[in-house]
């Protein structure tokens, strides 16, 4: 039974380029970037070369550029690195990734004072909403670029306004955007910017943050002066020359719009009482978060990868269960509208074929769960 | 492709044994784990020995591993809801209804054989599979399912599943029926199963080193109930007060151990009343009882009982069915006779009538 993949915003394949080159990296390059030696030197050159190739992919200067073990540890950086300089207070979304929002209670039990805005049905934040959660002693904002569950973009540069007039950093967790989409910091009017490389083509433990110039971070990790004293431990040269490359073939997502509203539009064309979460904002070209009224999202993900198609629902647990998506309850979707929800999302991989076939077995999967439902209720 | 089958997987030997085995018979399966309940939800009970209980981490890392050391692709449902819902919340309500409740069967009545059937129709299994010891087979004169113990009496686990419906019985396989206890461990070594050499548990999976009471006592803190309304007297059946107590839920009938009171003879826990917070104590002979009534029957293998019938009764898990006259009473309850006083007759427990080796039916004592 051939597979299909349409969990990209969980992650992506590597991509080709990266792939035939990855071993030759690894196995030629495996001086540290550290050493002063010829083996040194060359891992150095590929480590700059590949800040460079990310720098000029976001729009900022490579000595901007922090190399990280993914995104998590690019928000963490980000927030602690900010957060913890003083007592100070903190202002976020409901809708965050758990790298952010862990790394807030985290703050939150240290003393420190975080709101969390809440968004719209549809979505999105309102950054008139963040303005007047503004206070003296506020520190940092941060507001994710695209949310990974609904693909729904933030205005993110009307709140860079907002942050540069108040005079607060603010931090974007990018790491659904950077790589995919067209995007520049300046533009955004961000001092803090979180990429991770598995999301657009590069192996997964190598990430990044942009750090605005002038911006001081408080270290997360303590060891060598690596990475301009921001992040010390021997650099992932191979991670970073993959994520440099990867970043460099400005691949633009964009072109998979039509194969996602291709998809979007079959579903709700064959199958009635289903709804898009956040279908009526911004949002990334490759995600729709579909909720099929009276289905259980994680019988539909189980049924779907027994027949070769792999999509998601809510989030997983550690034990590896699913919970209701907090960002759909964000939005202000019931329990049960969360649960009845699922994720898809494209990648470059992804053929109209793929896509065709993948409607007919959402639209068999969802009759033969809403005709048990409703044997249940009359069981009942 | 054959249908599909849903393995229900805890992560020890049976489950395991029994994936392993449909698998080389040929069947197209799966493994699925339910997600019961978190062990950190109430963190006081935590201790280093709950990392390997139900529904632990360590669990659903052994199933995960079973899984891919058979072949199949495996998945862990979320039930947590359900199980609270259906199992927790009414075994905290009977006890402080003065009963000593089952959560095992309730679990098997409306989680693993409703919930998880259901789930497993959803993702298209039409059958689901489990490590449970008992048999199931078909009349096929009369079409009716009908339930067996196990052939390894000593595993039999009937004694839980007497609340299955022809429908869930149509549906379910017991692999282990036919097999004995040494027979399956075998088979997991054979396969070289990674959980073939893990202990079993025994006790009731949410209830961290079986202590029941500061279990209830927990779970009533979290729902913000005072300690304090469940204290009372511990009286002797001949009028004395012999004793105080902090919660008649931390008694059950027939307990002998705990409860701290010097006597020249052995006292036994007789009956608990939970609206006075009385817990009666006295000697063995007081908790003999020749009859009982059984109510909210289920019938497995017969379809009811239409006149006085004799059959044997078991009231516990590890009791021996005893010879009893069942009497119909008219509002479908049972009136079971017992042949010989019997010992302990716990309301809220079960009481499974059998004829031979077939499951009649079974109730729960009122």
């Amino acid at each position: 039974m051939p597979h299909y993949y349409f969990d990209h915003n969980a992650t992506a394949p590597v991509a080709p380029e990266v792939l035939r080159g990855l071993a030759e990296t690894l196995g030629e390059t495996y001086g540290n970037a550290s050493s002063i030696h010829y083996f040194g030197q060359a891992a150095k050159q590929k480590l700059e070369s590949a800040r460079r190739q990310l720098a000029a992919s976001v729009g900022c200067d490579p000595r901007e550029i922090v190399f990280t073990s993914g995104g998590t540890e690019a928000d963490n950086l980000a927030l602690f690195g900010i957060g913890r300089r003083k007592p100070g207070h903190v202002i976020t979304t409901g809708i965050e990734h758990p790298a952010v929002l862990s790394a807030c209670a985290q703050l939150e039990r240290e003393g420190h004072n975080v709101t969390y805005m809440p968004v719209s049905r549809s979505g999105v934040a309102d950054p008139a909403h963040i303005r007047s959660a503004l206070r003296p002693e506020t520190n940092l904002i941060t507001v994710m670029h695209a949310n990974n569950e609904t693909g729904v973009i933030q205005p993110i540069a009307e709140i860079g306004a907002i942050a540069k007039e108040a005079g607060v950093i603010f931090h974007s967790d990018a790491v659904q955007t950077a790589g995919r989409i067209p995007l520049n910091v300046r533009e955004l009017g961000v001092d803090l910017l979180s990429m991770s490389g598995h999301k657009f083509g590069a192996p997964k433990g190598i990430g990044a943050l942009y750090v605005s110039k002038g911006v001081e971070l408080q270290p997360l990790l303590y060891g060598g002066r690596h990475e301009r004293e921001r992040r010390a431990g021997t650099e992932n040269v191979a991670g970073a020359w993959a994520m440099g490359l990867a970043a460099a073939s400005r691949l633009d997502w964009n072109h998979l719009s039509p194969l996602r509203d291709r998809l979007e539009r079959g579903i709700l064309h064959r199958i009635p009482a289903v709804r898009v979460n956040g279908g009526f904002s911004h949002r990334l070209p490759n995600t729709t978060n579909l909720c099929f009224e009276g289905i259980e999202g994680e019988a539909m993900v189980i049924a779907l990868d027994l027949r070769g198609y792999a999509v998601s629902s809510g989030s997983a647990c550690s034990s590896g269960a699913v919970e209701p998506s907090h960002v759909l309850l964000a939005m202000g979707l019931s329990r049960e509208e969360a649960r009845s929800s699922v994720r898809f999302s494209l990648g470059p991989s992804n053929t109209k074929e793929q896509v065709d076939s993948l409607i007919e077995a959402v639209v068999d999967s969802v009759a033969h769960l809403r005709r048990i439902s409703v044997a249940e209720v009359a069981h009942v | 492709m054959s249908d599909l089958i849903a393995v229900a997987m805890s992560g020890g030997v049976d489950s395991s044994t029994v994936a392993a085995l449909l698998k080389r018979e040929g069947h197209n399966i799966a493994g699925l784990t339910m997600q019961l309940w978190n062990q950190r939800r109430l963190p006081e009970l935590t201790t280093d020995e709950t990392t390997g209980r139900c529904c632990s981490l360590d669990d659903v890392y052994d199933a995960r591993r079973v899984a891919e050391h058979v072949g199949i692709p495996y998945y862990v449902v979320n039930l947590e809801r359900q199980f609270e819902e259906s199992v927790v919340a009414p075994f905290v309500d009977e006890y402080l209804a003065g009963r000593t409740p089952i959560p095992c069967t309730l679990c098997n009545t409306f989680i693993k054989f409703d919930q998880f059937l259901t789930l497993a129709d959803s993702v298209g299994a039409k059958a689901i599979a489990t490590g449970h010891y008992a048999r199931v087979s078909r009349n096929e004169q009369t079409g009716r399912w009908q339930m067996r113990t196990a052939r390894d009496f000593s595993k039999d686990q009937t004694y839980f599943l007497w609340g299955l419906t022809q429908e869930q019985l149509s549906r379910t396989m017991f692999p282990l029926g036919e097999m004995v206890k040494s027979e399956v461990r075998d088979l997991a070594i054979e396969f070289d199963l990674p959980v073939a050499k893990k202990a079993e548990s025994y006790e009731i999976c949410f209830v961290p080193n079986g202590d029941y009471a500061a279990f209830i006592d927990s779970y009533l803190g979290e729902k913000g109930l005072s300690r304090e309304e469940t204290a009372g007297r511990i009286m002797h059946e001949d009028g004395r007060e012999v004793g105080k107590h902090t919660g008649a839920h931390h008694f059950t009938v027939g307990q002998r151990k705990g409860l701290g009171i010097a006597a020249k003879e052995p006292l036994y826990v007789i009956a608990t009343d939970p609206k006075s917070q009385t817990v009666t104590v006295g000697g063995n002979d007081s908790l003999l009882r020749s009859t009982l009534t059984v109510k909210g029957i289920n019938w497995l293998s017969w379809t009811g009982l239409p006149a006085t019938a004799r059959a044997n009764v078991r009231i516990r898990n590890r009791h021996l069915p005893a010879p009893a006259t069942l009497c119909p009473l008219e509002d479908g309850r049972v009136e079971v006779q017992f042949d010989e006083p019997q010992r302990a007759v716990t309301p809220g427990q079960g009481a499974v009538f059998y004829s031979g080796d077939l499951v009649i039916a079974g109730g729960w004592i009122e």
